[in-house]
């Protein structure tokens, strides 16, 4: 056995039903990953299991239904200190002398601090709202809000202009993904979707491709620390910048979107050359401190006029309640707070599976500092990473969300099957991959429809618990912690969220 | 490297040092800064600059952001010093700065021009993609760093005496000319781009995945023209830069792929 020796097992095994087959070869055309092979002679399908990475688009187009991928049915050694997953992760790297890559959340068994928190109805002291027959308000605004609001009683108008707000109709955006990381044909379905509902989604760091640009008033522009695509048009074409400090997926480090993801569209988008690696520095170079950041905020306005909301993205980390203190307080108007099971098209698997913190500790911490220290109203605040369903969100917004931004659900909901192969490139989704013949496969106007159908199902449901709580609005909902009850949770825990527990 | 679609901006920097204000305008503004927050002296600039292509800013106390964005045909000609990310965004004006520049001179600039007569601080030229900076003086830590070319755009700063540590860090792209000294980390993780030394490196001070050599036929058209331009905007106040551009070194990156081999999926 040489160092090359492939130690590694495979994950999946893939099933063939022979009798269901008819042999179309379906499956032969939609897998990527060249799984599925015609052998002529005598006509048949031959499978390579090793390269199937479970993203389970043959099993849903089979029409035949004749596949299965079930896990590789070696048997493990026993350990639960060396399993199958921990040995092939040494071997891989034993075998390369290299970082292990990885996409998407991370797996790992984290508690989800959502499936703890239970909600609220009313019975018999206070009604409860019935959605269908009462007007039930979703909308909310994202910006600063002014300490004082000085208001013309005559003349029914504000004395003094308020800070840039963005109205949303739902309380629910798109988080940021880049073209590159995304297909664009998956950034126009978030795009039209946006548009479609009334809300906002994000470009991610990689520039704006001009066929987004008439969807621009629903688009946040990123500034991250590789500042690919920035200038001046792309901040002032854009409803709103965020600046990019940190992801819940990868903490701390830069991004690497290697060289063959660049080929010429993105290389237009992101204004770099075609085919070199499009590196993200690991911090911004001209942000070293809290005064920094308030430094780039500030450029950022005076670019754009002081007309749009400046919000920052930071990871759900340990000290991620002062460090929103400190934002707050540097002209940020809206706060992104990201947990570390959020998403990502590629990232170092240890740093994924290690670093940071659940976003619903890191946002109930914010909020309540932010509340402590009289500056809450300052910034509104926008929870991201792991928002799985509606109940997640009403959960968010109850500890103190102005609303949610939800990635993986979204491209869930366009046909993203979580197999976290995403830094391949060969996404048979169509999603995260630029491959011509994979992105053709998404088309943006049905995708889009799928994620409208989503959030519209969600704020049906959001209307109808809160009318439940007899809420009737998301107003009323933000920071409302009455309305959540903890279960199996630990005194410490409950003190973070700041929620009694179930009985109390 | 200097293929046909690149074409350098000395000329515009040039340009810039030439048809500036202070040096005979047409139409020119004037406003003085004193102790303005930065918020109002970048409002009085822009109030000006809506009226005048060319505006004199006269006692500029550390205001930010002059210049910020400045589109092409608009000119400033600032007296005093000017703050941290002057010219940032710039999208094609020209700035010239008689005094000294503080950090982040041409933060995230696209295009146009920005000549100081004296010394600028940290991180000049932080992602520029397009324009020209020059410096009669030295700089501080990171200039140009993160610089990128793209398709006709190939950025160029010349920095006429010694430059900070981490130079050119993750340069992609562009041109950095030192006649001084650099500091330590010249060009770490550069994949792009070409970095022109006065006074070569010693070997144990190359970072790994760089080389160091003497400039070749092909670096000189456009290292002779960024010296011109650097000897032009300076002419009457000190040494020449220029002389033989044969002499000097070049620092490029062996590959436009630092990390492609350090991942495992
Ligand atoms: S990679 Fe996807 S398409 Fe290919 S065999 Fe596996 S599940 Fe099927
Ligand atoms: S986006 Fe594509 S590659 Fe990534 S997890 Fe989803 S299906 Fe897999």
């Amino acid at each position: 056995m040489d160092a090359t020796t492939n130690c590694v097992l495979p994950r999946y095994r893939v099933v063939r039903d022979e009798a269901a087959c008819t042999g179309c070869a379906q499956c032969v055309r939609s897998c990527a990953n060249g799984v599925h092979r015609l052998r002529k002679d005598p006509d048949r399908i031959v499978i390579n299991s090793r390269a199937c990475v479970n993203c389970q688009r043959c099993v849903v187009f089979c029409p035949e239904l004749a596949l299965t991928i079930r896990p590789w049915p070696q048997v493990g050694t026993g350990s639960s200190t060396w399993t199958a997953e921990a040995m092939a992760d040494i071997a891989k790297q034993a075998q390369t002398g290299a970082v292990l890559l990885s996409s998407m959340g991370t797996p790992a068994p984290y508690p989800i601090y959502w499936d703890h928190l239970l909600l609220n109805a009313s019975q018999v002291t206070n009604p409860s709202i019935d959605p269908l027959r009462e007007p039930m308000e979703t909308r909310v605004f994202l910006g600063s809000r002014p300490e004082i609001l000085k208001i013309n009683e005559r003349e029914r108008r504000v004395v003094e202009p308020l800070p840039p707000q963005l109205k949303l109709d739902v309380p629910i955006m798109f988080s940021a993904m880049s073209f590159g990381s995304i297909s664009l044909n998956a950034q126009k379905a978030l795009a039209l979707a946006a548009t479609e509902l009334g809300t906002f989604f994000n470009v991610g760091e990689g520039g704006m491709h001009c066929d987004l640009e008439p969807f621009a008033d629903h688009a946040f522009a990123q500034v991250a620390s590789g500042r690919f695509g920035v200038d001046a048009h792309y901040l002032n074409t854009a409803a709103a910048i965020e600046i990019k400090i940190g992801q819940g997926a990868k903490p701390g480090i830069g991004g690497h979107l290697p060289g063959e993801k660049i080929n010429s569209e993105v290389s237009r988008t992101r204004m770099i050359p075609e085919g070199s690696d499009a590196i993200s520095p690991a911090p911004h170079h001209d942000i070293y401190s809290i005064e920094d950041l308030r430094q780039l905020i500030f450029s950022i306005k005076e670019a754009t006029g002081y007309r749009k909301p400046v919000a920052v993205k930071i990871a759900a980390v340990h000290n991620a309640a002062a460090i929103a203190s400190g934002m707050a307080r540097t002209g940020a108007d809206i706060i992104v707070v990201d947990g570390f099971r959020g998403g990502t098209g590629a990232a170092p698997k240890r740093i994924r599976d290690a670093v940071g913190i659940p976003v619903e500790l890191a946002l109930a911490a914010i909020d309540q500092r932010l509340r402590d220290e009289g500056i809450r109203s300052m910034v509104s605040l926008v929870a991201s990473g792991s928002i799985r369903n509606s109940a997640d969100v009403v959960r968010a917004i109850a500890l103190g969300a102005d609303a949610c931004s939800i990635g993986s659900a979204a491209l869930i909901a366009m046909g993203c099957h979580q197999c976290r192969d995403c830094s391949s490139g060969r996404c048979n989704w169509g999603i995260a991959t630029q491959r011509a013949a994979l992105t053709a496969r998404l088309r943006p106007e049905e995708a889009a429809e799928r994620v409208v159908n989503l959030v519209r199902a969600w704020t049906a449901e959001i209307q109808e618990m809160m009318g439940g709580m007899g809420i009737n609005a998301v107003d009323s909902l933000r920071g409302n912690r009455l309305m959540l009850r903890g279960v199996g949770l630990n005194e410490k825990e409950l003190d973070i969220l700041g929620v009694k527990y179930a009985g109390e | 490297m200097t293929d046909a679609t690149h074409t350098l901006d000395a000329g515009k920097a040039e340009a810039a040092a030439g048809t500036a204000a202070l040096t005979g305008g047409t139409a020119t503004g004037e406003v003085t800064l004193g102790l303005a927050h930065f918020k109002e002296a970048n409002e009085q600039v822009r109030k000006a600059l809506a009226s005048a292509d060319a505006v004199v800013v006269r006692d500029a106390n550390a205001q930010r952001y002059l210049g910020c964005a400045l589109p092409a045909g608009k000119s400033l000609d600032i007296l005093g010093t000017p703050g941290n990310d002057l010219g940032c965004y710039l999208d094609g004006g020209a700035i010239v700065v008689h005094g000294n520049g503080q950090d982040q001179v041409g933060n995230t600039m696209n295009d146009g021009a920005i000549v100081v007569h004296g010394r600028i601080g940290d991180a000049a030229g932080y992602a520029m993609r397009g324009g020209t900076i020059l410096v009669r003086g030295d700089c501080g830590w990171r200039a140009g760093i993160h610089m990128k070319e793209y398709a006709g755009k190939r950025p160029a700063i010349v920095i006429g005496g010694d430059a900070g540590a981490f130079l050119g860090e993750y340069m992609a792209g562009g041109v950095i000319v030192v006649g001084g000294t650099p500091g330590d980390y010249v060009g770490t993780g550069m994949h792009g781009g070409v970095i022109y030394l006065r006074h070569p490196l010693s070997a144990e001070s190359i970072m790994d995945g760089l080389i160091q050599e003497l400039v070749g036929d092909e670096d000189i058209p456009q290292l002779a023209a960024l010296l011109a331009a650097y000897d032009e905007a300076f002419a009457s106040e000190g040494p020449p830069l220029g002389g033989d551009p044969g002499s000097w070194y070049c620092l490029r990156a062996a590959s436009a792929r630092p990390y492609g081999g350090l991942y495992a999926h």
